[in-house]
């Protein structure tokens, strides 16, 4: 720490620094002038967008879903998709995620299928959380994306862990991790970006500043100039960046993972974008903001964005966009329909992997929950389909003594 | 055979840890060059270098959100929280996370490599914020399993085995006794079963079961009934979250009598929890009330502290009335 002595008192606010927010392609499509796209292959271009665009039409499609009954909860990352599939497109695919709960566009660009996505949200016997979380809380280890966990920002400084121990596995990979403006109020986020700096970890913290957190606006969780001028008490590396613009997402995030990987200086990034969708197929915007508002936003809309560069560039066409949509849009359908019919999880996920081995004391408990269900199967239709009902259930009513 | 004091045999076993594998990584508050607080993490930085042993910005609930991506990512993080009176601002990343991290992701990912060592209790003049014992809010939270060693010998066998064990373990060291608690302790590398208690002393009237640094106050309560001829047998849990109910109620089935002792409150304090279970599995050989001697229903206190204590004599008091009852 440097220490300059002045003989005048003087207040700083942080108002003496503006932080400028970095764009390449305007809401139509064009690069601004000065700008220069980043090296983006056509072929890498196409992943990027369409996924993207698949990340939109899973929403549109799950959201119905949800409001046919069909499925008990959903969420949304309308709005976002540059913010969450550029940031990944920038990544290497072995770098670790850990994402807060609307990036599904992360997994849609690194492949996840559209049966493993309908799977968790079905909490099917395929749902590689067997049932466990409620739906959008997908994980993935060959993508190397960690599962959701509802509290927020508890992975971010788990984020900064993650990365310490690939810096110390020295295999030159990094960790992003994905949260809210809203999030970054927990001091969750404060211990993460003060450990990351002191130790010199690889991690990117990206912010997905979407101007709500459920029905909280911005200028109420904080008083600062956005969530940026925090880099600084940590002296870290910062870049806030036009969060519908997936070039300049994408090349920020690339710089970025640079100095991450090739300097160990973590970096934080804002992403200025709106959450167009509600919060959660639970929550209804009207309550707290305005359609105009939400229309000023959707003429930035991210996808579109992207698109008219695309076709600009004979990268895209409106023949394969139609041909996509439509596809894909069969393909939600018919997958969730298998989906939906697959039985669920067996009745011993409920007491597997609380430990590495189910330990003595629940293990009585379950054996104690079996006979009962084979006592009323009707009750607990869910269970009894995978437990053998004719075995004898032992009189246990005088204890155990 | 060396004789070690408590804080030396977990040293010893950090020190064994950290040479036979170079993904255990120990860090927290002051526990770099300093050693901690108590030196239980002396010379490590030295041996094994500041990446491998440093000290942490402090913020406890960092340490474990730290801790918990580094053990998802494959390391085997040993995290310190300072004193067990500060974890709370971990509680969050350790009961919902630590302790959910395998479950909620259907065993795509764990956070088993993960050891959080802390010390607890009382008896040091500690007061309010110096002296609690939080095992029972642990207790309460499957996913992590909860341990605590009455001595070097048990804190080095004990502590190896936690560091290895496939599932996160919360490593309480009872302070008073890092120490005051000396004896004889291999220098070689051993492990001592996690989830299985020790039988310290078998006898035929009473059984007596406690934890930690509660071990040795049992034991002089147990010297006190014994001179009356009352035969005690006597139960270190070693291990709460799992815990061995089956030794307890074995016992419970030949002596018939029961007494738990803790330092923490008495309300929702795990000697609840064992009474419950081993009046339900024993009840017909129940000969009295089982009994709990514990620390009042108010935070530890420290001018009184020997008042609130559940020590010896209380729990002496607790062996006559059982056997009199």
């Amino acid at each position: 720490m440097m220490i300059r002595y002045v003989h005048q008192p003087t207040f700083l606010t942080g108002d003496e620094l503006s932080i400028s927010t970095f764009s390449l392609l305007d809401p139509e499509g064009e690069l601004y002038s000065g700008a220069e796209a980043p090296a983006l292959e056509r072929e890498h271009a196409r992943r990027l967008y369409q996924a993207m665009l698949s990340t939109r039409i899973l929403d549109e499609r799950m959201m119905a879903a949800q409001r046919q009954g069909r499925l008990s909860f959903y969420m949304q990352c309308v709005g976002e998709e540059a913010a969450v599939v550029g940031a990944t497109a920038a990544l290497d695919d072995a770098d670790m995620i850990m994402a807060q709960y609307r990036e599904q566009g992360a997994l849609m660009y690194r492949g996840f299928s559209i049966d493993e996505f309908m799977n968790q949200l079905f909490g099917n016997e395929l749902d590689y959380g067997k049932g466990r979380q409620m739906p959008i809380h997908y994980g993935s280890r060959k993508l190397h994306y960690m599962t959701i966990s509802s509290p927020l920002a508890t992975q971010i400084p788990q984020a900064t862990g993650y990365a310490y121990g690939q810096k110390l596995a020295g295999d030159g990979q990094c960790t992003l991790t994905f949260f809210g403006e809203g999030a970054a109020s927990e001091g969750d986020f404060h211990a993460a970006l003060n450990m990351a700096s002191v130790h010199k970890v690889p991690v990117i913290f990206f912010c997905r500043n979407n101007g709500y957190a459920i029905s909280t606006p911005a200028v109420e969780q904080f008083a600062a100039d956005g969530i940026a001028p925090r880099a600084f008490g940590y002296h870290m590396h910062v870049i806030r960046v036009d969060g519908n613009d997936v070039l300049a997402v994408y090349e920020a995030t690339r710089q970025a993972r640079k100095l991450a990987v090739e300097h160990n200086h973590p970096v934080l990034i804002e992403a200025m974008t709106y959450r167009l969708a509600a919060h959660s197929s639970s929550d209804d915007p009207s309550g707290y903001r305005l359609k105009s508002e939400e229309e000023t936003w959707r003429l930035k809309d991210p996808v579109l964005r992207m698109q008219k560069w695309m076709l600009k560039k004979g990268w895209w066409s409106e023949e394969e966009e139609t041909q996509q949509q439509e596809s894909l849009r069969r393909d939600v359908l018919e997958t969730m329909k298998r989906a939906e019919k697959r039985p669920p999880p067996s009745l011993d996920s409920l007491v597997s992997d609380v430990y590495a081995d189910v330990t003595p004391a629940l293990q009585r408990q379950f054996d104690q929950l079996k006979s009962h269900i084979r006592r009323y199967p009707e009750a607990y239709p869910q269970g009894a389909r995978s437990l053998d009902l004719t075995v004898k259930t032992p009189t246990d009513s005088k204890g155990e003594a | 055979m060396p004789t070690m004091n408590m804080l030396q045999a977990i040293n010893n076993a950090l020190d064994i840890a950290m040479a036979e594998d170079e993904k255990v990584i120990c860090f927290g508050e002051d526990v770099g060059i300093f050693g901690g607080v108590f030196r239980a993490t002396s010379h490590l930085q030295e041996k094994y270098g500041k990446a491998r042993c440093f000290n942490t910005p402090l913020v406890e609930q960092g340490i474990i959100g730290f801790a918990n991506g580094l053990a998802a990512q494959g390391s085997v993080p040993v995290a310190e929280i300072q004193f067990a009176d500060y974890i709370f601002p971990a509680f969050d990343q350790i009961v919902n996370e630590t302790a959910k991290y395998r479950y909620r992701s259907g065993d795509l990912f764990n956070v088993g490599g993960l050891t959080i060592r802390t010390p607890y209790g009382g008896g040091i003049s500690g007061g309010l914020y110096h002296s609690q014992s939080p095992e029972a809010y642990f207790t309460h939270t499957p996913g992590i399993k909860v341990v605590v060693p009455r001595n070097p010998y048990q804190a080095k066998g004990l502590l190896l085995a936690s560091i290895r064990d496939p599932d996160p373990v919360l490593f309480l060291e009872p302070k008073r006794l890092y120490r005051a608690s000396v004896g004889e302790v291999p220098e070689e590398d051993y492990q001592l079963q996690i989830g299985e208690a020790d039988i310290i002393k078998e006898g035929s009237d009473i059984t007596l079961v406690g934890w930690g640094a509660q071990m040795e106050v049992i034991e002089k309560a147990v010297e006190l009934a014994e001179a009356q001829g009352i035969a005690c047998e006597v139960i270190d849990l070693r291990s709460l979250l799992p815990w061995d109910a089956d030794t307890v109620a074995e016992s419970v089935l030949k002596t018939g009598r029961l007494v738990v002792s803790h330092e923490a409150p008495l309300t929702g304090g795990f000697a609840g929890e064992i009474a419950a279970t081993i009046q339900e599995r024993c009840f017909l050989y129940l000969e009295s009330p089982i009994k709990r001697v514990t620390g009042l229903d108010t935070p530890f206190p420290l001018v009184l502290e020997k008042e609130y204590f559940p020590d010896h004599l209380k729990i002496f008091e607790a062996i006559r009335e059982s056997v009199n009852f």
